[in-house]
Protein backbone atom coordinates (compact mmCIF):
# COMPACT_ATOMS: atom_id res chain seq x y z
CA UNK A 1 0.00 0.00 0.00
CA UNK A 2 2.85 2.28 0.96
CA UNK A 3 4.46 1.49 -2.46
CA UNK A 4 1.55 2.21 -4.62
CA UNK A 5 0.91 5.87 -2.60
CA UNK A 6 4.89 6.38 -3.08
CA UNK A 7 4.88 5.90 -6.80
CA UNK A 8 1.26 7.89 -7.11
CA UNK A 9 3.23 10.78 -5.46
CA UNK A 10 5.58 10.22 -7.89
CA UNK A 11 4.01 10.54 -10.75
CA UNK A 12 1.51 12.89 -9.95
CA UNK A 13 2.00 14.91 -6.53
CA UNK A 14 5.93 15.93 -6.27
CA UNK A 15 8.11 18.45 -8.41
CA UNK A 16 4.80 20.09 -9.71
CA UNK A 17 3.56 17.14 -11.39
CA UNK A 18 -0.21 17.51 -10.12
CA UNK A 19 0.14 20.83 -11.75
CA UNK A 20 1.40 19.54 -14.77
CA UNK A 21 -1.85 17.24 -15.79
CA UNK A 22 -4.66 19.68 -14.45
CA UNK A 23 -2.96 22.13 -16.66
CA UNK A 24 -2.34 19.72 -19.56
CA UNK A 25 -6.16 18.49 -18.95
CA UNK A 26 -7.37 21.97 -18.92
CA UNK A 27 -5.46 22.78 -22.00
CA UNK A 28 -6.66 20.13 -23.79
CA UNK A 29 -9.92 20.40 -23.13
CA UNK A 30 -10.13 24.55 -24.34
CA UNK A 31 -7.86 23.90 -27.52
CA UNK A 32 -10.19 20.96 -28.52
CA UNK A 33 -13.20 23.44 -27.48
CA UNK A 34 -12.22 26.47 -29.21
CA UNK A 35 -11.47 24.41 -32.13
CA UNK A 36 -14.52 22.47 -32.10
CA UNK A 37 -16.55 25.33 -32.10
CA UNK A 38 -14.43 27.25 -35.10
CA UNK A 39 -14.72 23.99 -37.07
CA UNK A 40 -18.16 23.60 -37.03
CA UNK A 41 -19.14 26.67 -37.73
CA UNK A 42 -16.00 27.00 -40.40
CA UNK A 43 -17.49 24.02 -41.67
CA UNK A 44 -21.48 24.34 -42.00
CA UNK A 45 -20.47 27.87 -43.70
CA UNK A 46 -18.20 26.20 -46.12
CA UNK A 47 -20.65 23.11 -47.00
CA UNK A 48 -23.48 25.60 -47.72
CA UNK A 49 -21.48 27.96 -50.15
CA UNK A 50 -20.35 24.74 -52.27
CA UNK A 51 -23.91 23.29 -52.24
CA UNK A 52 -25.62 26.25 -53.34
CA UNK A 53 -22.91 26.61 -55.91
CA UNK A 54 -23.61 23.08 -57.03
CA UNK A 55 -27.56 23.66 -57.02
CA UNK A 56 -27.85 26.62 -58.60
CA UNK A 57 -24.49 28.35 -59.76
CA UNK A 58 -24.39 31.49 -57.36
CA UNK A 59 -21.73 32.13 -54.85
CA UNK A 60 -19.23 31.68 -57.72
CA UNK A 61 -16.08 33.78 -56.00
CA UNK A 62 -17.03 32.43 -52.43
CA UNK A 63 -17.06 28.78 -53.96
CA UNK A 64 -13.33 29.22 -55.57
CA UNK A 65 -12.29 30.75 -52.30
CA UNK A 66 -13.72 27.63 -50.05
CA UNK A 67 -12.01 25.46 -52.52
CA UNK A 68 -8.62 26.95 -52.39
CA UNK A 69 -9.51 26.84 -48.60
CA UNK A 70 -10.03 23.00 -48.78
CA UNK A 71 -6.88 22.15 -51.33
CA UNK A 72 -4.78 24.20 -48.96
CA UNK A 73 -5.87 22.73 -45.32
CA UNK A 74 -6.08 19.25 -46.45
CA UNK A 75 -3.04 19.19 -48.81
CA UNK A 76 -0.91 20.20 -45.69
CA UNK A 77 -0.07 18.52 -42.58
CA UNK A 78 -1.66 19.64 -39.50
CA UNK A 79 1.41 19.94 -37.76
CA UNK A 80 2.69 22.52 -40.31
CA UNK A 81 -0.78 24.52 -40.31
CA UNK A 82 -0.47 24.73 -36.80
CA UNK A 83 3.77 26.00 -36.81
CA UNK A 84 2.69 27.91 -39.55
CA UNK A 85 -0.10 29.58 -37.49
CA UNK A 86 2.50 30.20 -34.33
CA UNK A 87 5.44 31.61 -35.93
CA UNK A 88 4.22 33.34 -39.23
CA UNK A 89 0.53 34.45 -38.83
CA UNK A 90 0.43 35.12 -35.54
CA UNK A 91 4.07 35.55 -34.78
CA UNK A 92 3.75 39.34 -33.94
CA UNK A 93 0.55 39.22 -31.83
CA UNK A 94 0.61 38.63 -28.59
CA UNK A 95 -2.00 36.13 -28.26
CA UNK A 96 -2.29 32.83 -25.63
CA UNK A 97 -0.94 29.84 -27.56
CA UNK A 98 -4.03 28.10 -26.32
CA UNK A 99 -5.88 30.46 -28.76
CA UNK A 100 -3.88 30.25 -31.29
CA UNK A 101 -4.17 26.36 -31.30
CA UNK A 102 -8.18 26.40 -31.00
CA UNK A 103 -7.73 28.96 -33.85
CA UNK A 104 -5.57 26.67 -35.96
CA UNK A 105 -7.04 23.42 -35.33
CA UNK A 106 -10.61 25.09 -35.76
CA UNK A 107 -9.91 25.99 -39.33
CA UNK A 108 -7.83 22.55 -39.84
CA UNK A 109 -11.10 20.64 -38.57
CA UNK A 110 -13.27 22.98 -40.85
CA UNK A 111 -12.04 21.91 -43.80
CA UNK A 112 -12.81 18.35 -42.96
CA UNK A 113 -16.28 18.99 -41.22
CA UNK A 114 -17.61 21.15 -44.53
CA UNK A 115 -16.71 17.59 -46.87
CA UNK A 116 -18.48 15.88 -44.09
CA UNK A 117 -21.97 17.85 -44.04
CA UNK A 118 -21.62 18.57 -48.03
CA UNK A 119 -22.11 14.65 -48.72
CA UNK A 120 -24.57 15.03 -46.13
CA UNK A 121 -26.35 17.98 -48.31
CA UNK A 122 -26.15 15.76 -51.05
CA UNK A 123 -27.34 12.56 -49.71
CA UNK A 124 -30.99 14.22 -49.61
CA UNK A 125 -33.37 13.48 -52.20
CA UNK A 126 -33.83 16.88 -54.53
CA UNK A 127 -37.61 16.01 -54.20
CA UNK A 128 -37.46 17.65 -50.76
CA UNK A 129 -35.99 20.44 -52.01
CA UNK A 130 -38.79 20.65 -54.87
CA UNK A 131 -41.55 19.74 -51.95
CA UNK A 132 -40.16 23.28 -50.04
CA UNK A 133 -39.85 25.39 -52.68
CA UNK A 134 -43.60 24.46 -54.11
CA UNK A 135 -44.77 25.48 -51.01
CA UNK A 136 -43.64 28.83 -51.71
CA UNK A 137 -40.25 28.58 -48.97
CA UNK A 138 -37.10 29.94 -50.42
CA UNK A 139 -33.89 28.33 -50.95
CA UNK A 140 -32.61 29.44 -46.90
CA UNK A 141 -35.73 28.62 -45.89
CA UNK A 142 -35.72 25.05 -47.19
CA UNK A 143 -32.19 24.76 -46.49
CA UNK A 144 -32.49 25.34 -42.86
CA UNK A 145 -35.79 23.68 -42.01
CA UNK A 146 -35.98 20.61 -44.58
CA UNK A 147 -32.68 19.99 -45.77
CA UNK A 148 -30.13 20.78 -42.62
CA UNK A 149 -32.21 18.57 -40.19
CA UNK A 150 -31.99 15.52 -42.20
CA UNK A 151 -28.65 16.24 -43.53
CA UNK A 152 -26.99 16.93 -40.48
CA UNK A 153 -28.88 13.43 -38.95
CA UNK A 154 -27.15 11.73 -41.96
CA UNK A 155 -23.66 12.93 -41.21
CA UNK A 156 -23.57 12.89 -37.46
CA UNK A 157 -22.00 9.55 -36.80
CA UNK A 158 -19.00 10.95 -39.27
CA UNK A 159 -19.21 14.33 -37.44
CA UNK A 160 -18.78 12.20 -34.23
CA UNK A 161 -15.89 10.92 -35.71
CA UNK A 162 -13.67 13.78 -36.87
CA UNK A 163 -14.10 15.55 -33.47
CA UNK A 164 -13.14 12.25 -31.80
CA UNK A 165 -9.94 13.23 -33.76
CA UNK A 166 -9.43 16.87 -33.58
CA UNK A 167 -9.37 16.00 -29.69
CA UNK A 168 -6.25 13.46 -30.58
CA UNK A 169 -4.99 16.04 -32.26
CA UNK A 170 -4.69 18.54 -30.21
CA UNK A 171 -1.35 16.31 -29.17
CA UNK A 172 0.57 18.24 -31.55
CA UNK A 173 0.72 21.52 -29.29
CA UNK A 174 3.33 20.79 -27.14
CA UNK A 175 5.49 21.65 -30.44
CA UNK A 176 4.48 25.26 -29.54
CA UNK A 177 5.27 25.36 -26.35
CA UNK A 178 1.62 24.74 -24.60
CA UNK A 179 1.67 21.53 -22.22
CA UNK A 180 -1.74 19.78 -22.96
CA UNK A 181 -2.04 15.97 -21.56
CA UNK A 182 0.75 14.74 -24.08
CA UNK A 183 3.41 17.55 -22.68
CA UNK A 184 2.53 16.93 -19.62
CA UNK A 185 3.47 12.94 -19.54
CA UNK A 186 6.97 14.21 -21.50
CA UNK A 187 7.19 17.13 -18.31
CA UNK A 188 6.43 13.84 -15.88
CA UNK A 189 8.42 11.67 -17.54
CA UNK A 190 11.82 13.90 -17.76
CA UNK A 191 11.47 14.23 -13.42
CA UNK A 192 10.84 11.22 -12.80
CA UNK A 193 13.34 8.64 -15.68
CA UNK A 194 10.59 6.45 -16.06
CA UNK A 195 8.04 6.18 -19.23
CA UNK A 196 5.28 3.40 -18.45
CA UNK A 197 3.22 5.13 -16.14
CA UNK A 198 3.38 8.86 -17.54
CA UNK A 199 2.45 7.45 -20.94
CA UNK A 200 -0.03 4.58 -20.22
CA UNK A 201 -1.97 7.90 -18.29
CA UNK A 202 -2.03 9.89 -20.73
CA UNK A 203 -3.56 7.20 -23.18
CA UNK A 204 -5.98 7.12 -20.15
CA UNK A 205 -6.82 10.55 -19.83
CA UNK A 206 -7.54 10.67 -24.00
CA UNK A 207 -9.40 7.77 -23.59
CA UNK A 208 -11.62 8.54 -20.80
CA UNK A 209 -12.11 12.22 -22.80
CA UNK A 210 -13.11 10.70 -25.61
CA UNK A 211 -15.44 7.90 -23.90
CA UNK A 212 -17.41 10.69 -22.41
CA UNK A 213 -17.87 12.80 -25.92
CA UNK A 214 -18.85 9.69 -27.38
CA UNK A 215 -21.32 8.95 -24.92
CA UNK A 216 -23.05 12.77 -25.27
CA UNK A 217 -22.96 12.73 -29.01
CA UNK A 218 -24.52 8.84 -28.71
CA UNK A 219 -27.51 10.39 -26.86
CA UNK A 220 -27.99 13.18 -29.50
CA UNK A 221 -27.80 10.38 -32.67
CA UNK A 222 -30.22 8.60 -31.17
CA UNK A 223 -32.76 11.39 -30.20
CA UNK A 224 -32.29 12.61 -33.67
CA UNK A 225 -33.18 8.83 -35.18
CA UNK A 226 -36.83 9.38 -33.39
CA UNK A 227 -38.39 9.57 -36.40
CA UNK A 228 -37.11 6.67 -37.73
CA UNK A 229 -39.26 4.43 -35.74
CA UNK B 1 -61.01 36.57 -55.64
CA UNK B 2 -61.18 34.94 -58.96
CA UNK B 3 -64.35 34.06 -60.55
CA UNK B 4 -65.22 30.63 -61.81
CA UNK B 5 -64.22 30.24 -65.59
CA UNK B 6 -61.79 33.03 -65.08
CA UNK B 7 -57.99 32.48 -66.63
CA UNK B 8 -55.82 31.40 -63.90
CA UNK B 9 -52.98 30.21 -65.83
CA UNK B 10 -52.13 31.37 -69.15
CA UNK B 11 -49.06 29.61 -70.97
CA UNK B 12 -47.95 31.00 -74.44
CA UNK B 13 -45.43 29.60 -76.62
CA UNK B 14 -43.90 27.27 -73.89
CA UNK B 15 -40.34 25.69 -74.63
CA UNK B 16 -38.00 24.09 -72.37
CA UNK B 17 -34.77 22.95 -73.41
CA UNK B 18 -32.23 20.53 -72.23
CA UNK B 19 -28.98 20.85 -74.14
CA UNK B 20 -30.32 19.20 -77.68
CA UNK B 21 -33.38 17.90 -76.51
CA UNK B 22 -36.39 19.71 -77.10
CA UNK B 23 -38.71 18.63 -74.50
CA UNK B 24 -41.58 21.05 -74.98
CA UNK B 25 -41.88 22.69 -78.24
CA UNK B 26 -44.18 25.57 -77.95
CA UNK B 27 -47.45 24.80 -75.85
CA UNK B 28 -49.91 27.18 -75.64
CA UNK B 29 -53.59 26.71 -73.43
CA UNK B 30 -55.63 28.32 -70.65
CA UNK B 31 -56.65 26.90 -67.44
CA UNK B 32 -59.43 28.79 -66.06
CA UNK B 33 -60.38 28.70 -62.85
CA UNK B 34 -62.61 25.56 -61.36
CA UNK B 35 -61.69 24.00 -64.49
CA UNK B 36 -59.84 20.20 -63.98
CA UNK B 37 -57.27 19.50 -66.60
CA UNK B 38 -55.79 16.40 -66.93
CA UNK B 39 -52.55 15.72 -69.15
CA UNK B 40 -51.78 12.27 -70.32
CA UNK B 41 -49.40 11.09 -72.77
CA UNK B 42 -46.46 8.46 -73.15
CA UNK B 43 -43.38 8.92 -71.02
CA UNK B 44 -40.85 11.12 -72.13
CA UNK B 45 -43.29 13.49 -73.93
CA UNK B 46 -42.90 16.40 -71.94
CA UNK B 47 -46.25 16.36 -69.29
CA UNK B 48 -44.59 16.06 -66.25
CA UNK B 49 -41.97 19.11 -67.55
CA UNK B 50 -45.10 20.96 -68.72
CA UNK B 51 -46.18 20.67 -65.53
CA UNK B 52 -43.27 21.47 -63.56
CA UNK B 53 -43.29 24.17 -65.53
CA UNK B 54 -46.64 26.07 -64.21
CA UNK B 55 -44.77 26.68 -60.96
CA UNK B 56 -40.98 27.09 -62.18
CA UNK B 57 -39.63 23.92 -60.70
CA UNK B 58 -38.21 23.62 -64.64
CA UNK B 59 -37.05 26.83 -65.99
CA UNK B 60 -38.76 27.57 -69.57
CA UNK B 61 -36.19 28.25 -72.41
CA UNK B 62 -38.94 29.87 -74.11
CA UNK B 63 -42.44 31.42 -73.97
CA UNK B 64 -44.77 32.84 -70.91
CA UNK B 65 -46.46 31.85 -68.10
CA UNK B 66 -48.96 34.41 -66.66
CA UNK B 67 -50.23 33.29 -63.34
CA UNK B 68 -53.24 35.37 -62.23
CA UNK B 69 -52.14 37.74 -65.04
CA UNK B 70 -48.77 37.95 -63.80
CA UNK B 71 -45.87 36.86 -66.03
CA UNK B 72 -43.69 34.23 -63.45
CA UNK B 73 -41.17 33.34 -66.21
CA UNK B 74 -39.98 37.25 -65.84
CA UNK B 75 -36.70 36.58 -63.75
CA UNK B 76 -37.29 39.60 -62.04
CA UNK B 77 -41.24 38.15 -60.08
CA UNK B 78 -40.94 36.74 -56.68
CA UNK B 79 -41.86 33.12 -57.63
CA UNK B 80 -41.73 32.38 -54.02
CA UNK B 81 -45.24 33.87 -53.36
CA UNK B 82 -46.58 32.83 -56.58
CA UNK B 83 -45.79 29.60 -55.51
CA UNK B 84 -47.58 29.98 -52.35
CA UNK B 85 -50.76 29.90 -54.41
CA UNK B 86 -49.67 27.33 -56.58
CA UNK B 87 -49.96 23.69 -54.74
CA UNK B 88 -47.89 20.81 -55.99
CA UNK B 89 -48.58 17.04 -55.32
CA UNK B 90 -45.34 14.56 -56.24
CA UNK B 91 -45.27 11.18 -57.52
CA UNK B 92 -42.88 10.25 -54.64
CA UNK B 93 -44.74 12.13 -52.09
CA UNK B 94 -41.66 14.02 -50.92
CA UNK B 95 -42.81 14.41 -47.37
CA UNK B 96 -40.27 15.86 -44.49
CA UNK B 97 -39.76 12.67 -42.66
CA UNK B 98 -37.99 14.45 -39.71
CA UNK B 99 -41.18 15.97 -39.00
CA UNK B 100 -44.64 14.28 -37.72
CA UNK B 101 -47.65 14.42 -40.21
CA UNK B 102 -49.19 17.42 -38.68
CA UNK B 103 -45.57 19.30 -38.47
CA UNK B 104 -45.74 18.08 -42.14
CA UNK B 105 -48.97 20.37 -43.01
CA UNK B 106 -48.08 23.46 -40.84
CA UNK B 107 -44.63 24.09 -41.65
CA UNK B 108 -44.77 26.13 -44.77
CA UNK B 109 -48.10 28.56 -43.63
CA UNK B 110 -46.24 29.02 -40.17
CA UNK B 111 -42.66 29.94 -41.39
CA UNK B 112 -44.66 32.22 -43.97
CA UNK B 113 -46.25 34.04 -41.54
CA UNK B 114 -49.70 33.27 -42.96
CA UNK B 115 -50.81 31.41 -40.02
CA UNK B 116 -50.21 31.71 -36.45
CA UNK B 117 -49.40 28.17 -34.93
CA UNK B 118 -53.10 28.09 -33.80
CA UNK B 119 -55.15 28.45 -36.81
CA UNK B 120 -52.33 26.28 -38.58
CA UNK B 121 -53.14 23.66 -36.40
CA UNK B 122 -56.69 23.74 -36.75
CA UNK B 123 -55.99 24.20 -40.17
CA UNK B 124 -53.87 20.90 -39.89
CA UNK B 125 -57.10 19.29 -38.37
CA UNK B 126 -59.62 19.81 -40.30
CA UNK B 127 -57.80 19.22 -43.99
CA UNK B 128 -56.23 15.57 -41.82
CA UNK B 129 -60.22 14.79 -41.20
CA UNK B 130 -60.71 15.81 -44.67
CA UNK B 131 -58.73 13.15 -46.35
CA UNK B 132 -59.39 10.71 -43.51
CA UNK B 133 -56.05 10.47 -41.40
CA UNK B 134 -56.99 12.63 -38.36
CA UNK B 135 -55.39 9.64 -35.94
CA UNK B 136 -52.28 10.00 -37.79
CA UNK B 137 -51.23 13.65 -36.72
CA UNK B 138 -48.53 12.73 -34.71
CA UNK B 139 -47.20 10.39 -37.18
CA UNK B 140 -43.84 10.16 -38.75
CA UNK B 141 -43.96 9.81 -42.46
CA UNK B 142 -42.32 6.81 -42.12
CA UNK B 143 -44.86 4.73 -40.48
CA UNK B 144 -47.54 5.40 -43.37
CA UNK B 145 -48.45 3.52 -46.07
CA UNK B 146 -47.93 4.88 -49.53
CA UNK B 147 -51.54 6.05 -50.26
CA UNK B 148 -51.86 7.34 -46.69
CA UNK B 149 -48.58 9.41 -47.57
CA UNK B 150 -50.04 11.00 -50.86
CA UNK B 151 -53.08 11.72 -48.96
CA UNK B 152 -51.47 13.53 -46.41
CA UNK B 153 -49.44 15.27 -49.31
CA UNK B 154 -52.57 16.09 -50.45
CA UNK B 155 -53.77 17.98 -47.25
CA UNK B 156 -49.80 19.68 -46.76
CA UNK B 157 -50.62 21.94 -50.21
CA UNK B 158 -54.27 22.46 -49.49
CA UNK B 159 -53.17 23.90 -45.95
CA UNK B 160 -51.26 27.01 -48.07
CA UNK B 161 -55.36 27.59 -49.31
CA UNK B 162 -53.78 27.44 -53.07
CA UNK B 163 -55.78 28.79 -56.11
CA UNK B 164 -54.65 25.78 -58.53
CA UNK B 165 -53.34 22.37 -57.61
CA UNK B 166 -50.68 20.65 -59.56
CA UNK B 167 -50.47 17.00 -59.55
CA UNK B 168 -47.56 15.18 -60.88
CA UNK B 169 -48.69 11.81 -61.64
CA UNK B 170 -50.14 11.46 -57.81
CA UNK B 171 -50.60 7.74 -58.08
CA UNK B 172 -48.26 6.16 -60.10
CA UNK B 173 -45.67 5.18 -57.48
CA UNK B 174 -48.49 3.43 -55.35
CA UNK B 175 -49.46 -0.11 -55.30
CA UNK B 176 -52.68 -0.97 -57.16
CA UNK B 177 -54.86 -1.08 -53.92
CA UNK B 178 -53.73 2.32 -52.78
CA UNK B 179 -54.90 4.06 -55.90
CA UNK B 180 -58.27 4.11 -55.41
CA UNK B 181 -57.91 6.31 -51.98
CA UNK B 182 -55.93 8.88 -53.59
CA UNK B 183 -58.11 9.15 -56.63
CA UNK B 184 -61.60 9.22 -54.35
CA UNK B 185 -59.69 12.76 -52.03
CA UNK B 186 -58.73 14.06 -55.62
CA UNK B 187 -62.33 13.50 -56.61
CA UNK B 188 -63.64 14.89 -53.73
CA UNK B 189 -61.23 17.83 -54.46
CA UNK B 190 -62.59 18.39 -57.86
CA UNK B 191 -65.88 18.34 -56.74
CA UNK B 192 -65.77 21.41 -54.55
CA UNK B 193 -64.19 23.59 -57.14
CA UNK B 194 -60.32 23.06 -56.56
CA UNK B 195 -58.84 24.18 -60.06
CA UNK B 196 -56.31 21.42 -60.72
CA UNK B 197 -53.82 20.44 -63.83
CA UNK B 198 -53.26 16.31 -63.08
CA UNK B 199 -50.97 14.66 -64.77
CA UNK B 200 -51.97 10.83 -65.02
CA UNK B 201 -52.26 7.54 -66.32
CA UNK B 202 -55.46 6.47 -64.98
CA UNK B 203 -57.92 6.88 -67.97
CA UNK B 204 -60.75 6.17 -65.44
CA UNK B 205 -60.22 9.51 -63.80
CA UNK B 206 -59.27 11.48 -66.54
CA UNK B 207 -62.90 10.55 -68.42
CA UNK B 208 -65.09 10.81 -64.81
CA UNK B 209 -63.61 14.34 -63.40
CA UNK B 210 -61.89 16.19 -65.96
CA UNK B 211 -63.33 18.58 -67.60
CA UNK B 212 -60.87 18.87 -70.51
CA UNK B 213 -58.02 16.14 -71.18
CA UNK B 214 -54.81 17.17 -73.25
CA UNK B 215 -52.84 14.75 -75.13
CA UNK B 216 -49.05 16.25 -75.19
CA UNK B 217 -46.85 14.34 -77.68
CA UNK B 218 -43.03 15.47 -78.49
CA UNK B 219 -43.29 18.64 -76.78
CA UNK B 220 -46.65 19.82 -78.14
CA UNK B 221 -50.21 19.74 -77.14
CA UNK B 222 -51.28 17.43 -80.11
CA UNK B 223 -55.36 17.55 -79.10
CA UNK B 224 -57.24 18.57 -76.25
CA UNK B 225 -61.15 17.73 -75.68
CA UNK B 226 -64.00 17.75 -73.18
CA UNK B 227 -63.49 13.81 -71.86
CA UNK B 228 -66.60 12.35 -73.77
CA UNK B 229 -65.19 13.86 -77.44
CA UNK B 230 -61.56 13.19 -76.02
CA UNK B 231 -62.08 9.15 -75.69
CA UNK B 232 -65.01 8.98 -77.83
CA UNK B 233 -63.72 10.12 -80.91
CA UNK B 234 -59.92 11.09 -80.60
CA UNK B 235 -59.05 12.80 -84.04
CA UNK B 236 -55.48 12.70 -83.99
CA UNK B 237 -53.79 9.25 -85.12
CA UNK B 238 -51.37 9.58 -82.47
CA UNK B 239 -53.76 9.86 -79.62
CA UNK B 240 -55.21 6.99 -81.06
CA UNK B 241 -52.68 4.98 -81.45
CA UNK B 242 -51.88 5.99 -77.82
CA UNK B 243 -55.29 5.45 -76.62
CA UNK B 244 -55.61 1.93 -78.19
CA UNK B 245 -52.53 0.82 -76.29
CA UNK B 246 -53.46 2.00 -72.80
CA UNK B 247 -57.74 1.30 -72.71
Amino acid sequence: MDYLQHQFERFFVDNGATEWWLTGLKNTLCITLIALIIGVILGFVVAIIRSTYEQTGKLKVLNLITKIYLSIIRGTPSMVQLLIFNFIIFASIALDEIVVGGIAFGINSGAYVAEIVRSGIMSIDKGQTEAGRSLGLDAGQTLKLIIMPQAFKNVLPALINEMIVLLKETAIIGYIGTTDITKASTLVQSRTYSAFVPLISAAIFYWVLVSILTYFMGKLERRMRRSDR
Amino acid sequence: MIDKGEVLIEVQGLEKRFGDNQVLDGITTDIRSGEVVTIIGASGSGKSTFLRSLNLLEIPTGGKILFEGVDITDPKVDINRHRQKIGMVFQQFNLFPHKTVKENIMMAPVTLKLMTPQEASEKADQLLARVGLPDKADAYPGSLSGGQKQRIAIARALAMNPDVMLFDEPTSALDPEMVGEVLEIMKELAQSGMTMVVVTHEMGFAREVSSRVVFIDEGRIQEENAPEEFFGNPKNARLQDFLSKVL
